[in-house]
């Protein structure tokens, strides 16, 4: 187990994620938001297990469900309450909006809104590392839909063989959009497709943010050292729909109740810490309130951000 | 040998120019690196490369898969991390497979992300038909690209323009299309041996004249050439002027030009419909109707994907006969 300062970041960030996502639904619904927002509530456990294990100037790629990967690798919560509602606050002041959110700063190489848009991204940005010769790494989010795109194949073979320190961090949340993952792909197991591609591949509970952890600091760790890439499987689950609005009649209650009650990430983690004594409920009460304020002030503070000048429609196309 | 005043100028080739410019660049910058199929130790299917891998090593020239989608993708990330990739698409044909990596991906990231990063890219190309090379080998498909906010798209007619240019795009900090005309590589030219760029979105004007003017791309500005020599034995007396980069586009050089001589030809070897042709007579039109004496002609590739045969392939693509004839049409 990590040690105590680790689990409770990660049980604060996981409250954070969930928290801010319950703000979005709200926003979005109150029509304080433009476009659409895909939510991440229930899977809190991989973005935030595989971003405890890394630094801050290793690189994530992350998805149109990206809000939850840019909380754990680092973003403040104005600056990304402020781009989700288009102000000029916002990370990208207001030209990405919910699905572009980057933070380079962090090594947030941004969410992307083609489904598998950037597996080419992240294994560049692990050669870069490499031909840098820093010990940077590059964890690539995508989802199970993602995986079903060519472009996996072709980027994990240049990966594999030219050992690239990335890892392929398949989010399997079951759905693609409303389509059930088996009913698509030809494996019950996505990780089959590692061996396919010459490269090491694991399976984990993405629900068990301690397990995510332990596999993703042991990818890390061998991709540092030039050992290349290693290809994992989460299994997790969306407890919302494929978007705000979406009321996912294709999967019935049962199945969405026995994950709720079975593998929610953060009653998993901190039934956890209490077991061993590092928690107590009280504190982890705590937790709830002092995110669900924070989020609260950042939620004001977007509300209260000006737009930017519709001139800035015409900059940064090119530098 | 030319000569440009007192100092002589050396001749190349169209291929070793480019080489020539890769090597000056890669010597210059070590985040310079490029990457293709076949590249490195072959030097290149059409042996723009070569000497590259001995020189700078596997870790600065990599030999890809076939997996253009993949590579072009790779040079992406690693251009938004620090490097700046060269990445080489031997024909330009296949850039349709790379299109979500060019479009969606290298040509709005820097804007999406409020201007966080600078995708240094360059992605060289070939195009143009004329060598029996049949549909999808021969396409010129710059237009596909020129119609991209965030992308640049340079096109160079000439050894010396095309040193000078892959220079200024290998050192953009955005991502540069640069189109070889297949048919040109083995021209020679003069080619300054110094280190010389020339500033993306500078056309040039070719041949001074003061009847007509042809604005051409890339291997059309030779045949341009061509017909101005032969328009000028009747006492046509034509001028020549070469876009060099579609965008930036240099819309004063055209439009002044067009003003000058009263008459207006595009010619360009993408197919004519919806393309370059169509986009740069508008921009003279717009600018320069009333000093015109007539309507501004396009010639572009028929409309028909290129044959293989070469009897079936010549009369798709632009020729010297067929700048005459329109010249002639014009000015009766």
């Amino acid at each position: 187990m990590p040690a105590p300062d680790t689990l409770w970041f990660m049980y604060r960030k996981m409250v954070e994620i969930r928290t801010f996502e319950e703000h979005v639904w709200d926003v979005y619904t109150r029509g304080l938001m433009p476009g659409l927002a895909h939510l991440y509530i229930g899977e809190e456990g991989v973005a935030v297990g595989a971003c405890a294990a890394l630094r801050d100037d290793d690189y994530i790629t992350s998805t149109h469900r990206g809000h939850g990967h840019c909380l754990a690798k680092g973003a403040r919560l104005e600056g990304m309450m402020a781009e989700i509602m288009g102000k000029e606050a916002g990370y990208c002041r207001g030209k990405g909006g919910s699905m572009h959110i980057a933070d380079m700063a962090v090594g947030n190489l941004g969410a992307n809104g083609i489904v598998g848009g950037s597996f080419g991204i992240a294994t560049g940005a692990a050669l870069s590392a490499k031909l840098r010769q820093t010990d940077q790494v590059a964890v690539c989010f995508f989802g199970d839909g993602a995986a079903n795109q060519g472009i996996l194949l072709e980027t994990a073979n240049m990966a594999v063989i030219w050992d690239l320190p990335v890892i392929y961090l398949c989010e399997n949340n079951q759905y693609g959009e409303h389509t059930p993952f088996e009913s698509v792909t030809g494996v019950k197991e996505i990780v089959d497709r590692a061996k396919g591609f010459g490269m090491a591949g694991e399976r984990v509970d993405g629900s068990d943010s301690l397990a995510v952890h332990e596999v993703i600091t042991r990818a890390v760790a061998k991709a540092r050292e030039g050992g290349g890439p290693t290809f994992v499987e989460a299994v997790t689950y969306r407890f919302r729909g494929h978007h705000v609005g979406d009321a996912a009649e294709y999967r019935t209650k049962q199945e969405l109740a026995w994950w709720m009650d079975n593998k929610d990430p953060i009653q998993l983690l901190g039934g956890e810490m209490i077991r061993a004594k590092i928690a107590t409920d009280e504190q982890l009460q705590e937790i709830h309130q002092q995110v669900e304020s924070e989020i609260v002030a950042a939620v004001e503070f977007a509300r209260q951000a000006p737009y930017p000048a519709p001139e800035q429609a015409f900059e940064d196309v090119y530098s | 040998m030319t000569t440009a005043g007192a100092q002589p100028i050396r001749e190349i080739a169209f291929r070793e120019a480019i080489c020539e410019a890769m090597t000056e660049e890669m010597r210059r910058d070590e985040s310079v690196i490029l990457i293709g199929e076949d590249v490195g130790k072959s030097g290149g299917i059409f042996k723009c490369s070569e000497g590259l891998w001995e020189e700078f090593g596997s870790d600065r020239v990599l030999d890809t898969p076939i997996s253009e989608a993949g590579y072009v993708g790779l040079s992406v990330g690693a251009a938004m991390t620090g490097m700046r990739p060269i990445a080489e698409l031997m024909f330009g044909d296949f850039s349709l497979l790379t299109m979500d990596q060019l479009v969606n991906q290298a040509a709005k990231i820097r804007y999406m992300t409020g201007g966080q990063c600078k995708v240094s890219l360059t992605l060289r190309l070939s195009m143009g038909a004329g060598r029996s090379s049949a549909a999808q080998h021969s396409q010129s498909l710059h237009a596909l690209f020129a119609h991209i906010p965030g992308l640049k798209v340079a096109i160079p007619s000439c050894p010396g323009d095309a040193k000078g240019l892959l220079k200024s795009a290998i050192r953009d900090d955005n991502p540069v299309l640069f189109f070889e005309d297949k048919m040109m590589y083995n021209d020679v030219g003069p080619v300054p041996e110094q280190d010389y760029v020339i500033p993306l979105g500078q056309a040039d004007v070719k041949r001074a004249g003061s009847d007509i003017t042809l604005v051409a791309t890339s291997s059309m500005v030779g045949l341009s050439l061509q017909a101005a020599d032969a328009l000028a034995e009747d006492g046509v007396d034509a001028e020549v002027v070469d876009v060099r980069t579609l965008y930036p586009l240099d819309a004063d050089t055209l439009v002044e030009s067009a003003k000058k001589t009263g008459y207006a030809i595009i010619i360009d070897e993408g197919a004519a419909r919806y393309g370059v042709t169509g986009e740069l007579a508008s921009v003279i039109q717009e600018r320069a109707f009333d000093w015109l004496d007539g309507p501004v002609l396009r010639i572009g590739a028929a409309d028909v994907p290129i044959p293989f045969s070469p009897v079936l392939e010549l009369p798709t693509i632009p020729d010297v006969d067929g700048i005459i004839g329109a010249v002639r049409s014009l000015r009766g």
